[in-house]
């Protein structure tokens, strides 16, 4: 039996999950982390972004087989990253959330968006932020929950 | 069976503890740790201490009166161990509502939020029943004006009866101890009670006869913006939806479901299906077939090697063509039911100076929550038991019920967070199909939809055909207006014994009966032309399909006499103080009347829904190519008494955009008796990029609440569609907004809009672990534009 491994939030998982599937299951139903959220299934919605070495990927599509031995963060962990710690922050600060169901997505696209350009414009938001939906319309609040934790 | 294996993560009991059984063993006066419970139930207290409904909930205020028939109790739980446990009624699914109604409880109660803990009510029409809705549901924007009264006497009550406890126990008058944040103070002496420390002997004194309320000016809590108590386990990943719920020995399920309304499954070939590692079992319904395995990637696979033979049934050739064609026939030949009828309208429009007439059309729509449909079950001999987040607890028990054949107290609801509502979870459809499954095994199943599946087997708003026209006098001001909606029945559609012909849905023409406006003469009225789907409630109801019509047509009354649309409800708004003010405001902020770049409009749109007033305006220009983009919206509402004002922005923000969706991309189309949408590239949803600067302005009263969580989607669509008007002179009565309309009549014909190319670049990049997602592909996110 071919187990794959994982760093997760600093913590190596031996997972019993064929390399083909994606990673968001196997965060999701085999490691028990559930922050991470299934949207669309199909790379549409940003519900299941998290960091693979930093950068923001859509679990929904990426088979664990891909990962390697490239260090994952979940929104259960993101807080341990400076930006993460200041993304989450302004995100209560400014009442950004709704439902919450996207948010966790959100937050992972807005931590890597910080993480490589720590002081965004408009634009910049728009490109790295276009590919998160959210039904309850709180784009407002992520704009200024962005700016404000760039700035904090 | 707990449902979080990482530990509280919410700050909520697990509902269990709610249960018929646990309940009834605390009134058994074993193991549970609450010394003081509201149940408002006779075998809570001892003889003779019943709490009257008629003392708690016979208040004078508002809709006080309203309140016959729903308990207060059950509300507040104070433990011996300190703990302070507030039972909300209302789902929360965004809106803020633990919030909100937390807040009318601590207010009265004395306790901060910080001190509460809030779980969400089992099901339990005796003790929740939403007054307005007059069954424990969360819907219509009804949450807070049904607790706003009721609410805060329950935590008045409460906090009556702990203070008597301490100036018993003190020997001393009541009207010397003061309480605050869970404490009782004898101010004469300084001495003090805790409410842990009272929590027994506060069950033994004397319900209040009389709990008058605090004057608001008192008020330490409501009308201030405090942290919601849902934003942290939402912000750090903890919060549990009901998609997340783990149960000892669940598996997990993935579906398939007949593609046709009404088809059935004939057979299934599951050969190659359970070979695949992962899996556990195959199990079939009438219309669907499961796949159960250790996760849901094995279940999908599974799922992927069945031969599935369907019969479609008799509804294999429905198409919006036909939809469309029976509702323009019924508008026209249908028997038409009375809405509202005053001051002759036939008779005046005869006489009317001018006549115009328009029809307006607006489509199916889904839903498309964030969250997907899911259902986690386990049918056991003596108990079914539901894990899910539901609008509606007490209909998903009876349907649990029906189908396990067990009594619905052996029915065991655990109600969490809803990652959107928008009335979809109204309905316990997914229920009955998750038992039926659940019950053919012995362990818990979680079924989880695909998005293509919560999107084509959604319960769809109707599409509606409304025939609008108004009689103006010389003075180019309505003396006559009739409206005639044709549409299916969505109360005939939720209710369980229907609606019968001939009787009015008032849903069908809330927004249009009541416009705010003087009208001389009115007629609304509906023809019933029911589909051959089921309908369902959608965010805003009657009035976001109404007020689209009545404001956009107000605006075609303005221009059609050559009026500025603002000033021309303005003088039919003289009456009218509350809807003007907001008006004035929106248009004032807006900076009405200032000059724009060509092509480029500013719509104004109106309404008095859910006891809210709300004017909006949209700034949008519109290119050649007929791209619509959104510039700036400002909004003013007056709700009544504010409770918790940021969440009333919110609420305007995110409804309004949930509407501008719809306005600008949404609706549902069926060809061959299936439902051509499948996910958010062809469902598409406005996104960051797309969202312009929003303002949203708060007019202070002290009128009772209005209900605020719907009002936004229903100014979008009218507030668009005038915008767009002024920017290309286009009259769009067409839900959703044709770009190909919208193109300048010397550029190319293309067809745009409705996908949005986002995430394709992303989706490649991340499947080839390449997982950088900003800069450039974002841009190509963006809608192609000329
Ligand atoms: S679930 Fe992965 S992008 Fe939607
Ligand atoms: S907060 Fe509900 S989908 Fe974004």
């Amino acid at each position: 039996m071919q187990m794959i491994d994982m760093t997760v939030n600093g913590e190596l998982l031996h997972l019993d999950v064929p390399d083909d599937m994606p990673l968001l299951w196997a965060l999701r139903d085999v490691a028990g982390l559930t922050g991470t959220k299934f949207g669309c299934g199909i790379a549409q919605c940003g519900a299941c972004t998290v960091h693979v070495d930093g950068k923001p990927v859509r679990s929904c599509v990426m088979p664990v087989g891909a990962v390697g031995n490239r260090p994952v963060t979940t929104v259960e962990g993101v807080s341990e990253t400076p930006v993460g710690k200041k993304v989450q922050e302004a995100w209560l600060d400014l009442e950004v959330v709704q439902c919450g169901y996207c948010q966790s997505g959100q937050i992972m696209s807005a931590a890597a968006l910080l993480g490589r350009n720590p002081d965004p414009d408009d634009a910049a938001i728009d490109a790295a932020m276009a590919g998160n939906v959210c039904r309850c319309g709180t784009y407002p609040r992520i704009r200024a929950a962005i700016k404000q934790a760039a700035t904090a | 069976m707990m449902t979080n294996p990482h530990g509280p993560a919410y700050g909520l009991l697990e509902s269990t503890d709610l249960t018929v059984s646990s309940r009834r063993r605390f009134l058994q006066g074993t193991g549970l740790l609450m010394g003081f419970v509201w149940l408002g139930r006779r075998k809570a207290f001892a003889a003779g201490e019943e709490p009257s409904l008629k003392v708690i909930g016979g208040g004078g205020e508002d809709t006080g009166n309203a309140f016959e028939g729903f308990a207060p109790g059950g509300f507040i739980r104070i433990g011996r161990d300190g703990s302070i446990t507030f039972v909300i009624p209302s789902t929360e699914m965004g809106q803020g509502i633990y919030t909100g109604e937390a807040m009318l409880l601590a207010e009265e109660l004395e306790v901060g939020l910080d001190q509460v803990r809030i779980m969400p009510a089992p099901p339990n029409e005796e003790l929740y029943r939403q007054p307005i809705l007059k069954s424990q549901a969360t819907g219509g924007s009804t949450s807070i004006r049904g607790a706003w009264v009721p609410m805060r006497q329950a935590g008045a009550a409460a906090r009556t009866m702990l203070i008597g406890a301490a100036a018993a126990e003190w020997a001393v008058p009541s009207e010397e101890c003061r309480a605050e944040r869970a404490v009782i103070t004898h101010i004469p002496s300084g001495r003090t009670l805790t409410y842990a420390a009272l929590a027994d002997a506060s069950i033994r004194q004397p319900v209040p006869q009389d709990v008058p309320l605090k004057d608001p000016k008192d008020f330490k809590l409501i009308g201030k913006n405090t942290r919601r108590v849902d934003t942290p386990s939402k912000v750090d990943g903890s919060a549990q939806y009901g998609i997340d719920v783990k149960v000892e020995g669940m598996k997990i399920a993935a579906i398939s479901i007949c593609p046709v309304p009404d088809g059935k499954l004939v057979a299934v070939d599951d050969s190659q299906a359970r070979k695949i590692k992962g899996v556990v079992d195959v199990i079939k319904i009438h219309n669907a077939v499961a796949v159960t395995g250790d996760h849901f990637w094995a279940a999908r696979q599974g799922l992927a090697a069945l031969k599935i033979e369907w019969d479609y049934g008799a509804k294999a050739s429905l198409s919006s063509d036909s939809i469309w064609a029976d509702l323009k026939q019924a508008s026209e030949t249908g028997k038409p039911v009375m809405g509202r009828s005053e001051g002759d309208a036939d008779a005046k429009m005869a006489s009317a100076a001018k006549r115009v007439d328009a029809v307006y059309e607006l489509p199916l729509l889904a839903h498309a929550t964030m969250e997907p449909i899911n259902t986690t079950v386990h049918v056991r001999p003596d108990a079914c038991e539901i894990w899910l987040g539901t609008q509606a607890p007490t209909a998903v028990q009876q349907v649990a019920a029906q189908v396990s054949g067990l009594p619905p107290e052996k029915v065991i609801v655990h109600n969490h967070l809803i990652g959107g509502g928008f009335g979809r979870r109204l309905v316990a459809d997914s229920v009955q199909q998750a038992v039926e499954f659940a019950k053919q095994v012995s362990y818990p199943i979680k079924i989880i939809w695909t998005r293509e599946q919560d999107l084509q087997h959604d319960l769809f708003r109707p599409a509606y055909y409304d025939r609008i026209s108004a009689g103006l006098g010389a003075d180019g001001f309505p003396v006559a207006w009739t409206d005639r909606t044709t549409g299916g029945s969505v109360l005939g559609s939720y209710l369980p014994t229907g609606l019968p012909e001939g009787v009015l849905d008032s849903d069908a023409i809330e927004g249009a009966a009541q416009p705010p406006y003087a009208l001389p003469s009115i007629r609304v009225d509906w023809i019933r032309k029911d589909p051959p789907i089921k309908v369902n409630w959608w965010r805003g109801v009657g009035p976001t399909h109404n007020v689209f019509v009545v404001e956009s047509f107000m605006d075609e009354l303005a221009h059609a006499v050559g009026k500025d649309p603002l000033e021309y409800r303005r003088v039919l708004l003289k009456d009218n103080p509350r809807a003007l003010g907001v008006l004035n405001l929106a248009a004032e902020k807006a900076g009405w009347g200032s000059p724009l770049p060509e092509r480029t409009g500013r719509g104004i749109s109106l309404h008095d829904s859910f006891g809210s007033y709300l004017a909006t305006v949209v700034e949008t220009s519109v290119t050649p190519a007929g791209q619509i983009k959104l510039k700036r919206i400002v909004a003013a509402v007056d709700c009544g008494f504010n409770i918790l004002p940021d969440t009333i922005k919110a609420q305007i923000e995110g409804g309004m955009i949930f509407g501008l969706s719809a306005a600008m991309y949404n609706g549902i189309t069926f060809k061959d008796g299936q439902v051509e949408q499948s996910n958010f590239h062809d469902y598409r949803q406005m996104r960051i990029n797309e969202v312009p600067p929003f303002e949203v302005h708060i007019i202070p009263s002290t009128e009772g609440p209005g209900g605020i969580g719907e009002s936004g989607t229903v100014s979008a669509a009218p507030a668009l569609g005038n915008a767009i008007f002024a920017a290309t002179g286009k009259r769009l009565r067409r839900l959703p907004f044709s770009r190909e309309e919208l193109q300048a009549p010397d550029i190319a014909k293309q067809t745009l809009g409705m996908v949005p190319p986002v995430a394709l670049g992303v989706a490649i990049a991340a499947s080839l672990g390449d997982a950088e997602t900003g800069g450039s592909s974002g841009h190509q996110s963006q809608p192609a534009e000329v």
